[in-house]
């Protein structure tokens, strides 16, 4: 069972205690331990259960690459799945839930999966569920998908309530880990002035240099670390940052650095996580290297753990695993833990070592100790069921005879050390591999490179293969100098030297003991988040995996959480051995971004809650709130849909304000409706272009309607467009399409006409434009005032006039879009809330009735005017929708043209525009589709068009609607049947019987709106 | 119509590591030209030279800044923007130019308190660098702030000043002011 020390904790904060709960259970840990090294000082040796045999599993490492030890931090809104409790620290009140049991931690039912594990092997899900069929969807899913996960995902219904943001910077260099070789990269790229930002993911710099007892310029590893962090932080131009990740790097030296600012003080106010986004021009990657596991049977077992791990909580934290540790290893560096140990006061009753033989300065120390050495030896399996009891000894070079029982309870095992090559590979670094350490480190030959071909990732220390601390520190001195040549500068102070034992080289060992039969390997873990043993990888070999990529995906080996920061040397290197290649012939998978997971809450920032997106709000828009407006999204807009009264539904709202309108005077708030300037010599030519009609002919004074086109033809906006002058044309676009059209134009005269003489400004939201319609708006108008002639002589349908409107500075534009007299009046956006109030109440008397875009859209629809995105979708030309009339045939080109010149455009069998009345007068359901005769080859019915538009018209008291359909003109007084989704009592699909009509079902003459 | 006359957010303000106050009504003169051509006519009106790229010049009761190698910018008094533009029409008539007011399709916002809190604050909403080197008082930014288009400079070492359009303006406000809760101090940039 694992343990507190009575002393030692480097870490930790003995004379202070806190209170935390696991599994309920109330339990106390010191300010500075984790949320692991608090539960390991409790006696907590089992802290979850695997994925797919629901093994028992306890802390097996100490920082990032922890596999098991996930635990469900917080409870309620504040509740997150799989939290490593190797990297939580540790704080007052922390609550945590063991994951993936049932019923409970210590007896789980799932564990039977591992009693006959025959019945979950490699490639289970491919090879079980392809047959029969239909089983997948109701059977086999439903049953993994409850077996399947490790944490409980958060409630659906409660909302994060914590807060998150990102922040921009800028740097020549970022330097990712701060141990030793981070922080002399720092020291040096700092003295030299660049701008430099040194993250680490821990709340403590100097990685694991004081925990392996190294020594720099003569000082303890410690106290050069503190004088190191000193001198950084006196450098303006130097950032440090600790609790920060960089979890990936990307093209173009953008960095993504994950920091979390409140997980370990959640009383703190202020964001909890926040997002670097990080431009720099060269990254140094000092992330370390990370150990490896020992593939012997039962190395899953709680109790069981990495070596180094096993000191870093003895050294920093003042827990061990156990009261009696074998350590079993390939290498020197593990007798510095056996070492560790024993200064401890704990027993260490043998040192297995795989090798021949060992006699490295580590090794005679562990001698000089007492320790017994065992040399050639292996472990031939681990005896106990929920921890370790002993372990069965044996010659590695051997099949597993056993030669000896040893009682412990605890193993550190070491099977070597791999450099964290991640950053160096998300952006393309290639790897070599290391014959002598045995690890793939990063191919300096063929570095990720930037725009000009240059590297921009370099490694640095233990992460470029320097693992030794001597080696470690020289690696960073020359790696920032590279760095530092780049920019013309040079080391200017004496490279730091650091000591640390010397070691022999280890031995490669991927199985233990080498010859182990079948029964051994089937519990040989190579991933133990994702139960995957050596037995499942080589089994795969044998059924045909060659790629490691396809084998990972087949046993999922490195697919969970921790993404194979253990198991995927050891996994590729039994691939190897089982395919009988080289490793470096095999491969390694790919490596992604992030480096270990990141917060959903990181990655969405401030965009939540008001600030989720932008909602852009007209002059006029704190009437619409204040007047209890049902709105609706158009764009980043909100645009009243109607003005409901009390008590009113929204249909009802709708009704009353057409009839309003139509019998009386309307008010509707257009200002979002687009505005650009086109001016210059040659506006009227590249408006000729723009739009398929003339509008250079247009008379200063007068509007006329166009259409604009796609090159492919597609009509994709619409708007009238008023002359202000000679070399002035004041452009209007639909709401959605302002930017866009505005871009479409820039687009044009930078790449295609810039030798013509236009400029465009949008002005869209310089004025606030209402529409003042219906008989009577000339009345209020009137009312109100104006300094010009607003008859319809002096201002005809369709033209334009400026002056003064009740005091307003103002332009009235005699356009209408729904076929009544009507007045769109811009005036500057600062005034446009005042001069809503006033025409309010110039026309109070006339019960003048605001109204919104369902309004709108109903009344265009009873005048037959098309919509952009009813009528439209991208694959309509304006041919379709009967507006040859507004297509010139007198230019030689325009936007186009061309394209609808070509075969399909101009088949005579296309769909086209008319109008349908059902014969009942209801409504035609949105977006159905007129039925033809038969099926297609896909067995479904056969269609001859569909509906665009389809609304009660309350002017005529029906429903109406616009279609496309095949010869539609020609086929006036037809009656169609559409479809619906409703059964008939039969079971039938319900028809319904429309008539094809004119799309114009109002006023046809326009006498209404030419007053 | 002065009393009808009301800005996108009248009044706001917000305090925290830096404070946030939207300016009111303000002028603004869109001018494209070919610049150089344009340089004597737009001096003698408004009595600043045509500013470098990026950077902005003062004028009489004006200041120009330079929005693109065909664009400037004239901030003025709001009630002057119309004459001033009428002005310089007529100034640069018989050469290719577009001079328009729009005073009113903008917001405007002072930010003030340390150099370093406010290069902070604006840090966490445009991706632009706003190191004092690499944006020095007095030079315009054009970027983004988070998902809206804006424009920002530093009028003094004491106050930026942010310019977005009008619809927007309570979505920029909302951000700045969020990202100005004393919680989130970063003390990345020290000047």
């Amino acid at each position: 069972m694992s343990i507190r020390l009575a002393t030692g904790g480097r870490l930790i904060d003995r004379s202070r205690k806190i209170g935390f709960r696991f599994n309920g259970k109330r339990l106390q840990g010191h300010p500075g331990d984790t949320l692991a090294s608090a539960l390991m000082g409790n006696g907590q040796t089992i802290l979850g259960r695997s994925f797919k045999y629901h093994r028992p599993r306890g802390v097996v490492a100490s920082g990032a690459e922890e596999p098991n030890a996930l635990v469900n931090l917080g409870a309620g809104a504040h509740h997150e799945p799989n939290q490593r409790a190797t990297l939580t620290e540790l704080f007052d009140g922390l609550t945590a839930t063991s994951q993936n049991h049932w019923p409970s931690l210590n007896w789980d039912i799932g564990e039977v999966n591992a009693l006959i594990p025959q019945l979950l092997p490699a490639g289970f899900y491919y090879k079980t569920f392809i047959h029969p069929r239909p089983f997948w969807k109701h059977v086999f899913e439903p049953f993994i998908r409850q077996s399947a996960g490790l944490g409980r995902a958060p409630d659906a219904k409660l909302s994060d309530p914590d807060r998150y943001e990102q922040f921009y910077a800028h740097a020549d260099l970022v330097i990712a880990g701060g141990g030793i070789a981070g922080l002399q990269a720092a020291l040096a790229a700092g003295r030299a002035g660049l701008r430099v930002i040194l993250c680490e993911q821990g709340p403590h710099w100097g990685g694991r240099a004081p925990v392996d007892g190294v020594e720099i310029d003569g000082q303890p590893a410690e106290d050069w670390i503190a004088a190191a962090v000193q001198a950084l932080e006196q450098m303006d131009h130097v950032h440090l940052r600790l609790r920060t990740m960089v979890a990936g790097v990307y093209d173009h030296g953008y960095v993504i650095g994950y920091e979390r600012l409140t997980d370990h003080s959640p009383d703190h106010d202020g964001p909890r996580h926040r997002l670097w986004r990080i431009r720099t021009k060269r990254i140094v990657s000092a992330t370390g290297a990370l150990e490896r596991p020992l593939s012997f049977a039962g190395n899953d077992k709680p109790g069981v753990m990495l070596a180094a791990a096993v000191r870093d909580y003895v050294i920093n934290w003042g827990v061990a695993p156990g009261a009696r540790t074998v350590v079993v290893t390939n290498n020197d560096d593990a007798y510095r833990t056996a070492l560790a140990l024993h200064a401890a006061g704990l027993e260490v009753p043998c040192i297995v070592d795989a090798r021949p033989e060992a006699d490295g300065p580590l090794v005679q120390e562990a001698r000089a100790r007492g320790l017994r050495v065992l040399t050639g030896t292996a472990i031939a399996t681990v005896k106990g069921l929920r921890g370790v009891v002993a372990v069965q000894l044996c010659a590695q070079d051997g099949d597993g005879a056993v030669t000896e029982d040893v009682v412990c309870d605890s193993v550190a095992m070491s099977g070597g050390w791999s450099p964290v090559v991640h950053l160096w590979s998300h952006c393309g670094g290639k790897l070599v591999w290391d014959d002598t350490g045995a690890y793939f480190r990063p191919d300096a030959t063929r570095p990720p490179t930037d725009q000009s071909g240059q590297g921009f990732v370099i490694c640095a220390g233990a992460a470029d293969g320097a693992l030794l601390a001597g080696d470690t520190m020289a690696n960073a001195t020359a790696a920032v100098a590279c760095v530092l040549a780049e920019h013309g500068k040079e080391m200017t102070a004496a490279a730091p030297v650091a000591r640390a034992a010397a070691e022999a080289p280890l031995m490669p060992v991927w199985v233990m003991p080498a010859r182990a039969g079948l029964k051994k390997r089937a519990k040989m873990w190579l991933d133990f988040q994702n139960d995957v043993k050596v037995s499942d990888v080589q089994l795969a070999a044998r059924e045909g995996y060659e790629s490691v990529e396809h084998t990972k995906r087949y046993t999922t080996l490195g697919m969970a959480t921790d993404q194979g920061k253990l198991s995927n040397i050891n996994g590729l290197a039994i691939l190897a051995q089982a395919l009988d290649e080289d490793i470096p012939r095999v491969g390694t998978t790919t490596f992604r971004p992030p480096y270990t997971p990141i917060s959903m809450g990181a990655i969405a920032g401030e965009g939540r809650g008001a600030i989720f997106q932008p909602l852009r709000r007209t002059p006029i828009q704190d009437w619409h709130d204040a007047a209890g407006a049902h709105f609706e999204p158009v764009g980043y807009w909100r645009r009243p849909y109607c003005f409901p009264r009390k008590g009113e539904s929204h249909r009802d709202a709708v009704n009353r304000e057409i009839l309003a309108t139509r019998n009386g005077v309307g008010l509707l708030d257009a200002s979002t409706l687009g505005k650009i300037i086109v001016k210059g010599a040659d506006a009227g030519r590249f408006l000729d272009m723009l739009y398929t009609n003339m509008m250079s002919t247009l008379a200063p004074g007068k509007c006329r309607y166009g259409l604009m086109c796609s090159e492919n033809g597609f009509l994709m906006d619409d708007g009238v467009v008023a002359r202000l002058d000679d070399d002035t044309f004041l452009v209007h676009t639909t709401t959605g399409g302002a930017d866009r059209i505005h871009a479409h134009m820039e687009d044009w005269l930078q790449c295609e006409w810039w030798d013509w003489k236009v400029y465009t400004a949008n002005v869209t939201e310089q004025w606030a434009q209402i529409a003042v319609v219906g008989p009577k708006a000339r009345a209020v108008l009137e009312k109100l005032g104006a300094d010009f002639d607003l008859s319809k002589d002096a201002l005809p349908f369709m033209s334009w006039a400026e002056g003064r409107i009740g005091g307003f500075e103002a332009r009235a534009f005699r356009i209408s879009f729904s076929g009544e007299l009507s007045f769109e009046i811009a005036v500057p956006a600062a005034q446009g809330r005042a001069f809503w109030d006033a025409l309010m109440a110039a026309g109070a008397g006339f019960g003048i009735t605001p109204y919104g875009t369902e309004a709108l859209h109903v009344m265009r629809a009873e005048k037959g005017f098309i919509m952009i995105g009813d009528e439209t979708d991208g694959t309509v030309i304006p041919q379709d929708l009967g507006l040859d009339w507004a297509i010139s045939k007198k230019k030689t080109d325009y936007l186009g043209k061309r394209a609808q010149e070509r075969a399909h455009m101009t088949d005579p069998a296309r769909w086209k525009l008319v109008g349908l009345e059902t014969l009942d007068g209801s409504v035609l359901p949105d977006g159905c589709y007129a039925l033809a005769d038969g099926v297609n080859a896909n067995g479904q019915r056969n269609t001859q068009g569909r509906v665009t538009s389809t609304y009660f018209s309350p002017t005529l008291g029906r429903g109406i609607a616009m279609g496309l359909v095949r010869n539609g003109p020609d086929r006036m007084g037809e009656v169609l049947e559409f479809n619906t989704t409703e059964k008939t009592a039969k079971g039938e699909m319900r028809t319904v019987s429309a008539r094809i009509v004119s799309p114009v079902f109002f006023d046809p003459a326009g006498e209404k709106q030419n007053v | 119509m002065s009393d009808a006359m009301i800005s996108a957010l009248p009044g706001a303000e917000a305090q925290g590591l830096i404070a946030i106050r939207e300016m009111g009504l303000q002028g603004m003169v869109t001018l494209r030209a070919d610049l150089a051509a344009a340089a004597p006519m737009i001096a003698q009106i408004t009595g600043a030279n045509v500013p470098e790229p990026r950077a902005m010049t003062k004028g009489k009761a004006c200041e120009l800044a330079w929005m693109s190698p065909d664009e400037v910018l004239i901030l003025c008094d709001h009630a002057a923007a119309g004459g001033l533009a009428a002005d310089l029409s007529r100034a640069l008539r018989g050469q290719h130019h577009l001079v328009v007011d729009v005073s009113d399709a903008r917001a405007m916002f002072s930010l003030t308190g340390p150099s370093g809190a406010l290069r902070d604050v604006l840090s966490k909403i445009t991706p632009a660098d706003l190191s004092a080197s690499a944006l020095p008082v007095g030079e315009m930014r054009r970027t983004r702030l988070q998902q809206v288009a804006g424009a920002l400079w530093f009028a003094s070492d004491a106050e930026a000043r942010v310019i977005c359009f009008r619809s927007v303006a309570r979505y920029v406000f909302d951000l700045l002011a969020i990202s100005a809760h004393p919680g989130g101090a970063i003390h990345y940039h020290r000047a």
